[in-house]
């Protein structure tokens, strides 16, 4: 009862949205499936991938840190 | 015989085995209670979960399975990647909730959360088997990459003197969880992850140099394996294939009885939101593991001589320990085989841990038992842990392994029908139970039928829409169609009140 309103259901909640792009950015195939750019080699179908490894922890973090 | 390798091999093996014992008394728990063995006491923090839903997921199967994908299919086999990326926004928006709720109402299994937000027994049933026989094939699978890796140290595997190993490593590993429950696989995670990395870290920086880099490696890589074949004549191709892979394996993961266990271990919400974070380094380094497919590609471990036997009896399953043999002197090679060895060990411990609390809490007590104690209802879960993990030694010696694999793959396909009762019980009830019920058969024999339609060698069907193909996960589709009629029948079912049964949750209890 005594809870604060936005900290339960209010606009915090709105950054769980961001959440979304990882899923598009790797569910989306065309966006990846090149050789070109590759990076020291790696066809850019895999370090992309490996890249939103990082994005993805990184997004995590920020809505974790923005929901409390 | 390899000696040098099985010394170490051995070696490492007899530490985690005490290590096993030793969980007994960390953090000391009455073991009689089922959920100070079975739950570790819920006392877990950040970094042992870290451990231990790492240990869930990166097994010895992966260790074994995702590159031999790769090496014998190409860039499908990369799915594996984004499947755990995308896996965790999922485990933090969703899996705070079902801790929550778990910890107000000590659930100890998705069966008891499904009896407690639904009040049907039938539906807890039908979640309670789906879990158990879904994970019967996957424990029996981690017992098949010790096997390799046996067979890799030049112990014939064939007869009963070559699957003495395998007894004896069985033994160790019931014995062990009979007597510490959950913290036995707890503890050792640390070991076998520390084994891991190393592992994992020595060969994509040592074997790339040998082979001239990175980008002489997969220059050596046949084109058709390196990217996707894209959309041609009216089929999508491996696009809808990959990105159906990655997130019907992604639901499904969190679905499994072993990663429920270990998220319910967890001391607080906190120590899920947390692990969610930091968990995808696990994610970077499965796909470095996927990556060194493409090494045993590109040295052509296949044509070397000296591994002929073994290829012919493992296929491309012996592409990684090959790869190590070849690359790493001998200790060393005993050094990788054992963390592939151990990293057998902990989900198998974790996933009959986690099945033998499905059957005592969901069925037994449910439905043979009622009115058993508290003790008795723990000393059940433990022997149902050893006839679980016999079970899967006997399917590993004494059926083709071929089996075993089919069997997995379906297993993924039949967690996914618990999606709805579970995942969606955690916002709403409005589905009804009874429509649930029916949703998850359609679900159950579509997804059955689909994987038969492909002689079970292939979870990836090939949906005909309009003249025009869609190759995707079966599990996806089976859960359209688990959808579909659960939302019909609710719409039906929910204007007859007595079908509804009680709800002992409210809505605060999944936020605390």
């Amino acid at each position: 009862m005594a809870r604060h309103p936005t900290r339960s259901g209010g606009s915090s909640r709105l950054w769980n949205w961001l959440l979304l792009i990882p899923f598009i950015a790797l569910l989306w195939v065309p966006f990846y499936n090149f050789v070109e750019p590759a990076l020291w080699g790696i066809p850019f179908f895999y370090w992309y991938q490996f890249l939103w490894v990082i994005l993805t922890s990184a997004l995590i973090i920020w809505v974790h840190y923005k929901n409390d | 015989m390899n000696w040098t390798a099985i010394i170490v091999f051995v070696l490492l093996f007899g530490a985690v085995t005490i290590i096993g014992f030793a969980a007994a008394h960390w953090r000391r728990g009455d073991l009689d209670v089922l959920d100070e063995w079975g739950l570790a006491g819920r006392r877990l923090g950040t970094v042992v979960v870290w451990f231990l839903l790492g240990g869930d997921v990166y097994t010895a199967y992966t260790f074994i399975a995702v590159p031999a994908l790769v090496f014998g299919a190409g860039a499908i086999g990369f799915f594996a990647l984004p499947y755990t990326i995308i896996v965790y926004p999922l485990v933090f928006l969703i899996l705070p909730r079902m801790w929550s709720v778990a910890h107000k109402h000590n659930f100890i299994t998705a069966g008891d959360f499904v009896q407690g937000r639904y009040g049907n027994k039938w539906l807890v049933l039908a979640v309670a088997i789906t879990g158990i026989v879904a994970t019967m094939p996957y424990i029996a699978l981690q017992l098949l990459g010790l096997q390799v890796v046996i067979g890799a140290m030049g112990v014939g595997t064939v007869g009963f003197y070559g699957d003495l190993p395998l007894i004896i490593a069985f033994i160790i590993l019931a014995a062990f969880t009979y007597t510490s429950g959950l913290r036995a696989p707890a503890m050792i995670a640390v070991v076998k992850d520390t084994l891991i990395y190393i592992t994992v870290l020595a060969m994509v920086i040592v074997i790339p140099i040998e082979l001239g880099g990175y980008g002489k490696m997969f220059a050596m890589i046949p084109p058709a394996k390196l990217l996707l074949a894209g959309p041609k004549d009216g089929n999508l191709g491996q696009f809808s294939a990959y990105a159906t892979l990655a997130l019907g394996s992604a639901f499904a993961l969190f679905l499994y009885p072993h990663t429920m266990t270990a998220v319910l271990s967890s001391n607080s919400r906190e120590v899920i939101r947390r692990n969610a974070a930091y968990l995808p380094a696990y994610s970077f380094m499965l796909g470095l593991l996927a990556l060194t497919g493409f090494m045993a590609l590109a040295v052509g471990v296949d044509k070397l001589p000296e591994f002929a036997p073994q290829f012919a009896q493992y296929g491309s399953n012996f592409a990684v320990p090959a790869l190590i043999l070849h690359t790493f002197p001998d200790w060393f090679a005993g050094v990788a085989f054992a963390a592939i060895g151990i990293g057998g060990l902990v989900p198998a411990a974790i996933m009959s841990i986690a099945a033998s609390n499905l059957f005592t809490r969901n069925i037994y007590v449910q439905f043979i038992r009622p009115n058993c104690t508290p003790k008795q209802e723990a000393q059940n879960a433990k022997i149902t842990s050893l006839i679980v993990k016999f079970g899967a030694l006997l399917f590993i010696i004494f059926l083709p392994l071929q089996y075993a694999i089919q069997l997995q793959l379906l297993g993924g396909i039949w967690i996914s029908q618990t999606i709805p009762a579970v995942i969606v019980g955690l916002y709403t009830r409005w589905l009804n139970p009874w429509a649930l019920i029916i949703g998850w058969a359609a679900g159950l024999i579509a997804g059955t039928w689909m994987a038969a339609s492909l002689s079970f060698q292939s979870a990836v069907f090939p949906l005909a829409v309009d003249g025009f193909t869609v190759p995707g996960y079966a599990a996806l589709y089976a859960l359209a169609i688990n959808f579909a009629v659960s939302i019909v029948l609710s719409l039906l079912f929910n204007q007859i009140l007595a079908t509804r049964g009680t709800d002992l949750t409210s809505a605060a209890d999944y936020r605390v």
